[in-house]
């Protein structure tokens, strides 16, 4: 069922607005990727089903949560146009090496960029199918060289009532923060976002950079990240704080966990009228199910 | 002044009293009243036709005809109190025409869950319902709205009797209130917006005890 997208954007797609920083990076990836696909066909985890038809441009950039701008999800496109992100800083602090803060450029600087194709499943119980551009966390973690106390790396976004709208009101608590264990950081799955669509990743995305955790929830994907921490302990993330019993820190997708409001066993694919079955992980039980043997998902939702 | 009616058959709410002056501008008012009511369709439509950009055609269909629902039924509820502080009392011959149209908006607005998101299965449903509150109130706020709108004919209202028929037709407190409920569990984090609505039906509640009729 699960096909390999080769990274074959059209030219159209690379030509008119490459990745601004890392543009030679991206096509040097892309090619060589693209030449090692032959060779290691089951290793490259882009996974997509056959009925996955890409949600077009226009909804993924035009439709979505990112409180920070907004609650409604025509916000974010609205009240993000002129969101400055560059230059853009990220503090790298906790149980690391060299706790500092780093110049984004610099910080991603020669790390290989691919296109991942990702079902995205919100909470809500929509989802679409997205073509992100970015490179793995773990490559990035590699360069931070964390300490072996590390056990969860958590993601801060900008706090910013004058960039942010949205933070003028505190229907959440800001800033926004989100974290993983490290081993679902280092999956191979896992990725930092700086493109969508061959394109840099407009600021409704989270840009300049943000994460992609395809088989959560995609609450997750902390946007716009500022701070990068390392810890002993599991971090508060946002959305479990605010509502312990709905959000919980792992938030995989799961058909067999009801949201305690709605039903998670079906979802609606953006632009379609009929829901279809929300699969175990997102679909990607076969990658990350190991992560969590022994676990009891219904209490670890 | 609510007029003391006359012995014999009961009167009919709504209709003109026997002898009464015939008001020139309710028909008038009652074309206003269905374009008024037809907007919300309208914009659906035209949005569904391709008019404007909708991402999520089923979506669009529950938040707008939601917010029909709700707004028509506060209309609906607002006729006795202002009729009571302004003494028209013409125009309580709007609100079967509001209650109908609400109606109207809560088959489209359950028809869109029960075809599409349900697909017309009774076990998704009945699982749906037994699972979460937040369908269950929906659900009920719809069910109950059902023996209103068929005993809203001056006929029903004639064979019920006035006593029973208002009584059977104090359902809408429930259904307003069940509504709202609705609408505040489908919300994560923002409730403004629910809570603006709550807090209109607590004054259109209250107002009813405030303003007795005198």
């Amino acid at each position: 069922m699960h096909t390999i997208r080769t990274p074959d954007l059209p030219s159209r797609e690379i030509t008119d607005e490459a990745l601004y920083w890392n543009r030679r990076e991206w096509l040097k990836a892309a090619g060589f990727v693209a030449a090692a696909l032959p060779l290691a066909p089951s290793t490259l985890a882009a996974t997509r089903g056959d009925d996955d038809e890409l949600t077009p441009w226009e909804t993924v950039t035009g439709y979505n949560n990112f409180y920070e701008f907004g609650t409604g999800k025509e916000d974010p496109k609205r009240n993000a146009q002129g969101f400055v992100t560059n230059p853009w800083s990220v503090e790298v602090s906790g149980e690391v090496k060299n706790p500092r803060t780093w110049d984004l450029d610099d910080l991603i600087r020669g790390l290989a960029v691919e296109e991942r194709v990702y079902r995205m499943r919100c909470v809500e119980a929509w989802s679409m199918v997205i073509p992100w551009n970015g490179f793995r966390l773990r490559d990035l973690i590699d360069r931070l060289e964390p300490t072996s106390k590390a056990r969860f790396v958590e993601f801060t976004t900008l706090h910013d009532v004058r960039r942010m709208p949205g933070q003028r009101s505190s229907i959440l608590d800001w800033p926004y923060t989100e974290a993983l264990r490290m081993d679902e950081a280092m999956h191979p799955l896992t990725l930092m976002v700086t493109g969508v669509y061959g394109k840099t990743l407009p600021p409704q995305n989270g840009a300049p950079l943000r994460l992609i955790v395809p088989w959560k929830y995609g609450f997750k994907g902390g946007k716009s990240i500022v701070r990068i921490r390392f810890t002993q302990r599991q971090p508060l993330t946002t959305w479990n704080v605010m509502a312990p019993h709905e959000y919980g820190f792992y938030a995989n997708v799961n058909p067999n966990v009801d949201h305690p409001r709605w039903s998670q066993k079906k979802e609606r694919r953006l632009g379609e009228f009929f829901r279809r079955d929300t699969l175990m992980f997102n679909g990607y039980a076969d990658e990350v199910a190991s992560l969590y043997t022994g676990m009891d998902l219904r209490r670890n939702y | 002044m609510e007029p003391v009616a006359a012995q014999g058959p009961r009167r009919v709410p709504g209709s003109p009293r026997p002898g009464a002056p015939r008001r020139r501008w309710v028909p008038i008012a009652k074309v206003g009243v269905w374009a008024a009511a037809l907007v919300p369709l309208l914009v659906l439509s035209w949005g569904l036709a391709g008019g404007f950009h909708v991402v999520d055609p089923v979506e669009e269909i529950q938040r707008r005809t939601g917010i029909a629902i709700l707004v028509l039924l506060f209309a609906t509820l607002s006729v006795t109190p202002l009729r009571r502080i302004t003494g028209w009392n013409s125009l309580i011959r709007f609100r079967r025409l509001l209650g109908l149209f609400a109606f109207f908006y809560a088959v489209l607005h359950a028809f869109s869950y029960f075809v599409f998101d349900q697909e017309l299965s009774f076990p998704a449903i009945s699982a749906d319902v037994a699972e979460h509150p937040w369908v269950l109130v929906g659900l009920l706020s719809f069910v109950l709205m059902i023996p209103l709108a068929v005993t809203s004919t001056q006929g029903w209202i004639r064979r019920l009797g006035g006593m029973a028929w208002s009584g059977l037709h104090a359902l809408v407190y429930p259904i307003a209130i069940f509504g709202v409920l609705h609408f505040w569990w489908l919300v994560k984090a923002d409730v403004t917006e629910p809570a603006i609505y709550a807090a209109v039906l607590a004054v259109l509640l209250v107002a009813r005890f405030l303003v007795r009729r005198r």
